[in-house]
């Protein structure tokens, strides 16, 4: 998107802006115990431009899933802003959000745990459309074939029990039902996670295809900074419920500057140096 | 109970084994098509593939380990020179957990939610060894100390939800170790963890295992878990052992197509960043069963595949002593 400027510049605008987001949650105490209130996220500031891609990386804990349910808006934030290209949704109810979220779409892992185990293939990747009432029958059935295909399943495997499918498999049927409606962002939420290596990179590189054939925006979350270095522009380091250090790839990794950023980095490095004690090199 | 004089010095033999899953629902899948598999007293080593390939089947099969709904076809298993597969199952419970042990992939599922951890693996240590409660509780805590536990009384009294996902899993290590085995599984023990705790329960693992002179399995779909760990390696492809050797060969000079194709895929480890550069990846999947026919199960996705590769029988050969293969690049 490009807005107009006096001088007849067009200047990008993010397709996603978040600024001054914080989200608290409040534990209710046991018996005689305080309920006790739990900071998750603290005034996180994230841009993403178009066909960009930002990696949120931290540990678990450190508040990135707080900020992915937020902009998805499974939860509502208690402050800040949330603009998806020209409108902020952090305080929107539910009727208007519904009305934006063919722009935002999500994935998970585990994404079987997101699916009806009764759903064909086919049936999975068309419940977005019909929830949001678009398409007819044959319509919908012909954007889920082409979608099986564009993620490497065969639209032959169409009618076949979702639950049927391989772990590498299902995240394929959870990305094609992410794109059914056309998004302009993707949140992935450890969406490469629990996979093995060989699945793994067939998945990233599916996601790097799709973002150039959609123009996809992604906002990935991970703990796996190795992982996320190759798949992403900007990385934002999370660390209790604070962004600590955010930059390009690059430099962030050369120059970490944030302790959580050098753990991260060193242990992305350990796995380099158990290969290169045995004289492995690539 | 008694078992017999080893017949060889290995501690765990899996001898053209083959075993076929029998699901209520859906067809019978062939999970291990004669593999085969020997380690030694004390050895480290590694099972290596992809999810599917059989690799998980080998390890429970070592220590008679697999669900109700497995059907052994056809080999053997032996321990300590027994034969596992005619042993009752009064006289395996007596193996398991004293002489062997399993560390599994995910410690949530592993412990029971509603028991002390503590109590947890004392347990294990009353099933086999003849104590006071008393004494066990004492061993109980050395093993939460030896695991790395700081404060090993509190962790004693706490229960699976109060502790953290590497927390569980060291418990998980330490009930395993209760009775100090002479084997232990380990299936995927780090996946579930964030990369920061892997390498620490890894080292911790190898620390305790070389102390006790524990053999360890390690089985993972990831060759630099297995870089850091293990001395030997054995690749699994469609429910067969295609190739195993020492650690640094496998890695260094693989031989197998399959396995050159999954050492590639640790690039992800080394990673240009902010590139967007593709990963190495190998296509396809693997067989959904495994019956063994002529040719190579792997021809489909090789990116070597000759003529010769779906029509004739595949043979194992061993270019070195420590080093066998099975594919048609190295004679048949």
């Amino acid at each position: 998107m490009a807005t107009d400027t006096s001088d007849g510049k067009a200047v990008a605008q993010p397709v996603l802006r978040v600024s001054g987001l914080s989200k608290t949650y409040r534990r209710k105490g046991a018996g005689w115990q305080r309920s006790e209130v739990i900071v998750a996220a603290q005034d996180v500031a994230i841009e993403i431009f178009a066909g960009q891609t930002l990696a949120l990386v931290g540990r678990s804990g450190s508040g990135k899933s707080t900020v992915a349910r937020c902009v998805t808006r499974l939860e509502k934030p208690n402050s800040g802003q949330i603009w998806l290209e020209g409108t902020d949704i952090a305080q929107l109810d539910s009727r208007e959000l519904r009305s934006l979220r063919p722009k935002l779409q999500m994935v998970f892992q585990d994404a079987a745990t997101s699916m009806n185990p009764r759903f064909t293939a086919a049936e999975v990747i068309e419940e977005p459309l019909l929830i949001q009432k678009q398409a007819d029958k044959s319509a919908r059935r012909a954007r889920a074939k082409k979608l099986m295909q564009e993620v490497g399943l065969s639209p032959q495997w169409a009618d076949r029990s979702a639950m049927e499918f391989s772990g590498g498999q299902k995240q394929r049927l959870a990305i094609a039902r992410a794109l059914v409606l056309e998004p302009k962002l993707l949140v992935l939420d450890e969406a490469l996670s629990g996979l093995d290596l060989s699945t793994e990179a067939q998945i990233a590189n599916l996601l790097l295809d799709l973002q150039a054939s959609h123009s996809l925006t992604y906002l990935l979350i991970s703990h796996d900074l190795a992982l996320v270095a190759r798949l992403a522009e900007t990385i934002a380091v999370m660390a209790k419920g604070k962004i600590v250090e955010q930059g390009p790839a690059a430099q962030v990794i050369a120059n970490a500057s944030h302790s959580e950023t050098s753990a991260l980095v060193a242990s992305a490095r350990a796995a380099q140096a158990n290969l290169a004690a045995l004289g492995v090199a690539l | 109970m008694k078992l017999p004089e080893p017949s060889s010095d290995a501690l765990a033999l899996v001898h053209k084994l083959s075993v076929t899953y029998e699901p209520d629902s859906g067809p019978p899948v062939r999970a291990l098509d004669e593999a085969s598999l020997e380690i030694q007293p004390g050895e480290l080593v590694g099972i290596l593939g992809e999810s599917g390939s059989g690799k998980s089947t080998l390890g429970a099969a070592l220590i008679r380990l697999l669900p109700s709904d497995a059907r052994y076809d056809s080999g053997s298993v032996r321990f300590r020179g027994s034969d596992l597969l005619a042993l009752s199952e009064p006289e395996l419970r007596q193996i398991r957990g004293a002489e062997v042990a399993l560390i599994p992939q995910d410690p949530a599922l592993a412990l029971n939610p509603v028991i002390k951890v503590g109590d947890q693996i004392a347990e294990v240590l009353h099933a086999h060894v003849r104590m006071t409660r008393r004494d066990g509780r004492l061993s109980v805590e050395a093993l939460l100390a030896e695991v790395g536990f700081d404060q090993p009384r509190q962790i004693y009294h706490a229960y699976p939800h109060q502790l953290s996902g590497g927390q569980r899993q060291r418990v998980v290590i330490a009930q395993a170790m209760a009775c100090r085995p002479a084997l232990v599984i380990a299936d995927e023990p780090t996946s579930k963890l964030d990369a920061s705790l892997q390498a620490e329960i890894l080292s911790l693992m190898r620390k305790i295992g070389q102390r006790h002179q524990t053999a360890f399995v390690l089985i993972s779909h990831d060759p630099t878990v297995l870089a850091g760990f293990v001395d030997r390696i054995a690749v699994m492809y469609a429910g067969r052992v295609v190739e195993e050797g020492r650690t640094e060969d496998i890695l260094r000079r693989p031989l197998h197509p399959y396995t050159q194709a999954l050492v590639r895929l640790i690039g992800r480890y080394f990673p240009v960043a902010g590139t967007r550069t593709r990963f190495a990846a190998i296509e396809g999947e693997p067989p959904e069963s495994t019956h063994r026919g002529v040719g190579c199960p792997f021809a489909p996705r090789c990116a070597e595949k000759m003529q010769v590769c779906t029509e004739r029988d595949l043979q194992e050969t061993r270019p070195q002593p420590s080093h066998r293969v099975s594919c048609f690049k190295y004679g048949n």
